[in-house]
């Protein structure tokens, strides 16, 4: 298949018909299609629910975070902006539990590998994805930020592709 | 210095510097040009303003992280990048994703040729005054893009799929959401064409424009839309088919100067041909079947096994931690990519990482060429000759 070159009758030289046959093409858009741009800050675009934006960890029912602390995350991560630190709870049925446990939004290229690696369902990027700030502190998600972004999924729900709705962790 | 008639011509040319920062050059691409009037007497591309040096950066990461990295190669059309570089690993490896995650990856390939060709001509057509087909292509673009987001999770850095098949099942109305796309693509691609095929304005601004030789096109390397331009019939997907193109009927559209708007109007026929694709891909995809190698030293197992299983966890933990581990030895993949041939040769040496990646991309060997095009053009064709080349700074550069 090999593209024409068309030949211009003089009509079409002529231009101004041209125009007017283009401005009828835009005319026709105008009324004929909706609509398709969002007007942004009053109505923002909705994303699908596993939509890779803010992340959260998630909490067993008593509040706490499911995490263990296993660093699959970290290791998984291409950005390096995970850092924890490892302690133990204390506590018979929790082994190791994360003491700090710290995302630097501003490095994180929201890949969605620390989804996939977490082996207990413990962490998951939610669809919430304004976030700005003029400070830089304020992309430093800590535990306790990170636990309150649940707020972002409805109770009891996993939002993401790689994850299962069932749970088999110990309580 | 010796005053000749030589000099004192060159002392007349105004040296201007184009970019790195300007809007019409797509990413950071500077160029100084030397202008006699507004003529371009000689110009000289400098390239490596976006080098993040995704090469070397390869052998820091994992196979499967890799695909974070030419997620930003070619940004207009992510996905073939990424598939390009998972047959690559695929290859090195032998091993075969099962069908029907190679029929859902020459539909991703096809949808993200589509984008591509979607911006380049829309800024191409903008670049040289028709603003309105920029807004009626980039519009089809925004569908596409909502459908990769449904099924990936992200717009455009996908990072999907992975090496040896898919990380997870498509959405459940994926079909009906491309078939819905199609319906609407195809009038718009014909709205298009008519608006510019005999428009005055666009074939003053782009016949004969940038025109390049078959055979200096071939000699400098082209590949994709811009060779076959020129006329020659080159396609990776009919010549060296990979993933399910041997399997689809298809035309390679050809031109026959070379110029602007052969380019413009083979990459139009290309995306319309993507379009008949993908339609087929629809019809011979199977509905149901595995998305993955069943191979837990390539894809993690799923996550009810890893709670369950104690193997599965610990090739949960292996995979993890070691990643893929593909045999030692090399190995070069090309695929046709929104540019030409993308090809990924990579060195292995056994362990998780790669001990040498070299990309190449098609849009290097294109802006080679570029002094040789445009010089003895008019300073507004530097513009309408980029984009029509669509150098994309990202892949350029790595
Ligand atoms: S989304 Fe990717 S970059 Fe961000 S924390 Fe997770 S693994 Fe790291
Ligand atoms: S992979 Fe999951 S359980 Fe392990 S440290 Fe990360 S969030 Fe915690």
């Amino acid at each position: 298949m090999i593209t024409q070159r068309p030949r211009l009758s003089l009509w079409q030289n002529l231009y101004l018909p041209e125009i007017l046959r283009g401005m009828w093409i835009t005319i026709r858009h105008m009324i004929r299609f909706k609509q398709v741009t969002c007007e942004y800050p009053e109505k923002p675009h909705a994303v699908p629910a596993n939509f890779r934006g803010l992340h959260r960890l998630i909490q067993r029912p008593g509040g706490k975070e499911r995490c263990v602390a296993c660093e699959l995350c970290l290791t998984a991560c291409p950005a390096n902006c995970i850092s924890m630190v490892a302690a133990d709870p204390g506590d018979p049925s929790v082994e190791k539990y994360p003491l700090r446990y710290e995302i630097d939004t501003l490095r994180c290229i929201y890949c969605g590998f620390c989804e996939e690696a977490c082996p207990c369902d413990a962490i998951e990027l939610t669809p919430h994805y304004e976030f700005a700030s003029h400070r830089r502190e304020d992309f430093m998600y800590t535990k306790d930020r990170l636990l309150d972004n649940n707020r972002f999924v409805p109770e009891g729900e996993r939002v993401s592709k790689v994850q299962t709705n069932e749970t088999y962790l110990r309580v | 210095m010796q005053i000749t008639d030589d000099t004192l011509e060159d002392s007349q040319l105004m040296t201007i510097n184009f970019g790195p920062t300007h809007p019409a050059t797509h990413g950071t691409l500077h160029l100084i040009a030397r202008l006699d009037g507004e003529r371009i007497r000689d110009a000289e591309p400098i390239i490596g303003y976006l080098h993040r040096g995704k090469e070397k950066m390869g052998e820091h990461l994992k196979y499967n992280q890799y695909l974070t990295m030419t997620d930003r190669m070619n940004y207009l059309s992510p996905a073939l990048n990424n598939v390009g570089w998972c047959l690559a690993v695929e290859k090195l490896m032998g091993i075969t994703p099962p069908p029907r995650a190679r029929w859902v990856e020459t539909i991703a390939c096809e949808m993200a040729r589509i984008m591509d060709h979607m911006v380049c001509n829309g800024i191409n057509a903008f670049d040289v005054g028709a603003g309105t087909v920029f807004f009626y292509m980039f519009q089809q673009r925004e569908v596409l893009t909502d459908i990769f987001e449904k099924m990936t999770g992200a717009r455009l850095t996908i990072t999907w799929p992975r090496v040896g098949g898919l990380p997870y099942d498509l959405p459940a109305d994926f079909k009906d959401d491309v078939r819905k796309f199609l319906k609407g693509f195809y009038p718009i691609v014909d709205e298009c064409e008519k608006l510019l095929k005999n428009n005055r304005i666009f074939l003053d601004r782009t016949v004969g424009v940038g025109a390049i030789s078959k055979e200096r096109a071939i000699s400098y390397g082209y590949t994709g839309p811009c060779l076959r331009a020129c006329g020659v019939s080159y396609d990776l997907r009919k010549r060296e088919p990979y993933l399910c193109y041997d399997q689809v009927d298809f035309d390679v559209p050809t031109g026959e100067h070379g110029d602007c708007y052969d380019r413009f109007f083979v990459r139009m026929e290309e995306a319309r041909q993507s379009a008949r694709i993908i339609e087929q891909c629809l019809e011979k995809m199977p509905d149901e079947g595995p998305v993955a190698v069943d191979d837990y030293r390539v894809i993690l197992p799923p996550k009810e096994k890893v709670y369950k299983e104690m193997e599965a966890m610990i090739f949960h933990f292996k995979l993890v931690i070691d990643g893929v581990k593909p045999p030692p030895g090399e190995v070069y993949q090309g695929l046709e990519a929104g540019n030409g041939e993308l090809g990924f040769y990579i060195v292995s040496d056994g362990s998780g990482k790669p001990y040498r990646v070299k990309v190449r991309s098609p849009c290097y060997y294109i802006y080679s060429s570029y002094t040789e095009i445009i010089r003895g053009l008019m300073i507004s064709d530097v513009v309408a000759v980029l984009g029509s080349l669509n150098i994309i700074a990202g892949e350029l550069d790595r």
